[in-house]
């Protein structure tokens, strides 16, 4: 346990670095930066034309739809690395676990490729 | 041993008071903002558990999928924040009551860990030393072929996942002008031009013509600039 964990030392320091890094800009901008803000120059910018609304307005649903099948194939290529790993000891009977699993999502694929959800317009 | 405590109570405290952020804060985004914090800090505990996929997975699915799809739920609600805040004494109670079912079975988990030490005996599958097999190597042996059903299940999930996002979300406009580039390429001066005899002063009244995409564009940013 301590060995991984050694392994994962530098990461801690990369983590503390970056957070002391960002924590001390902001506290540095806080403390020495001039600040007089105005309603100009709060607004947000827009280049060429005056803001027309709210930032965090509605999104049309269809980045909804692109982002959840992105997580659907994120799953399933998370479900491959284990297997990836262990597939010297499990053999045939997990290498055919794992094909029926991606036929079956490759189903889906085909549904969604057929049904024109991947494309935009 | 001491660097191991510190990055403990470190991430433990930062996963509390994000996840205290999480509900206190009054702009939604910040929320998943927050909750992203919250989810980074329980994956640096996974790590310290030795649990490093889990940990990763966490990150790569969570803070990078899950977290983004909040965000667009978020976005997408046309929620009135002033007027989502007026319903917190109405929620009050529910909230209270999952809450509290929460924190009585997290106590009875822990309760029964401390009242029978030796349930470690009948783990159904207890996790394997780390110089017999790392972590990632661990549930590879697992889940393929113990847990077969499970994982065929988890695969039948996501399928219906997929199908009921594309169901539920996709819908065709008429009327979009799609490229489609064999017609782009099949097209020759001959079917792409015509021309005219124009009588003077007559112009092209029925004559059918086509209105390029530069037209359109000028049209929207007259739109625009108005």
């Amino acid at each position: 346990m301590d060995e991984l964990l050694r392994e994962y030392m530098p990461i801690l320091v990369f983590l503390a670095i970056a957070v002391a890094l960002g924590a001390g800009f902001l506290i540095a901008a806080l403390v020495a930066a001039p600040s007089a803000p105005d309603a100009e120059k709060n607004s947000a910018y827009e280049c060429g034309f005056g803001a027309f609304d709210d930032a965090r307005r509605q999104f049309d649903v269809r980045f909804y739809l692109v982002s959840i099948l992105f997580i659907i194939f994120d799953l399933e290529v998370a479900f491959c690395f284990p297997w990836a790993v262990a597939l010297g000891q499990i053999g045939v009977f997990g290498f055919w676990s794992m094909t029926v699993f991606l036929g079956v999502l490759t189903v889906g694929f085909i549904y969604e490729w057929k049904n024109g959800a991947l494309e935009w317009e | 041993m001491l660097i191991q405590a510190i990055a403990f109570y470190g991430f433990a405290g930062i996963a509390i008071a994000a996840a205290f952020m999480v509900i206190a804060s009054r702009n939604p985004v910040h929320s998943v903002l927050f909750l992203i914090l919250t989810f980074f800090s329980a994956a640096g505990l996974f790590v310290l558990l030795g649990a490093e996929f889990v940990a990763m997975i966490l990150i790569v699915v969570y803070v990078g999928a899950v977290a983004v799809l909040f965000l667009f739920v978020v976005m997408m609600l046309d929620i009135n924040f002033t007027e989502l805040r007026q319903g917190f004494l109405q929620y009050l109670p529910i909230g209270a009551t999952i809450g509290l079912i929460l924190l009585v079975e997290l106590l009875l988990v822990l309760g029964v860990w401390v009242t029978a030490p030796d349930v470690d005996a009948i783990v159904a599958a207890p996790t394997p030393a780390l110089s017999v097999a790392h972590n990632t190597k661990a549930l590879g042996l697992l889940i393929y072929t113990k847990y077969v059903y499970l994982f065929q299940a988890s695969g039948m999930v996501l399928l219906v996942a997929m199908i009921g996002a594309i169901v539920l979300t996709l819908r065709k406009r008429e009327g979009v002008r799609r490229q489609d580039i064999s017609r782009q390429v099949a097209r020759t001066p001959e079917t792409g031009m015509a021309v005219v005899q124009v009588a003077s002063g007559q112009g092209l009244v029925g004559a059918e013509y086509y209105v390029g995409p530069s037209a359109r564009d000028n049209a929207i940013h007259q739109k625009a600039g108005e």
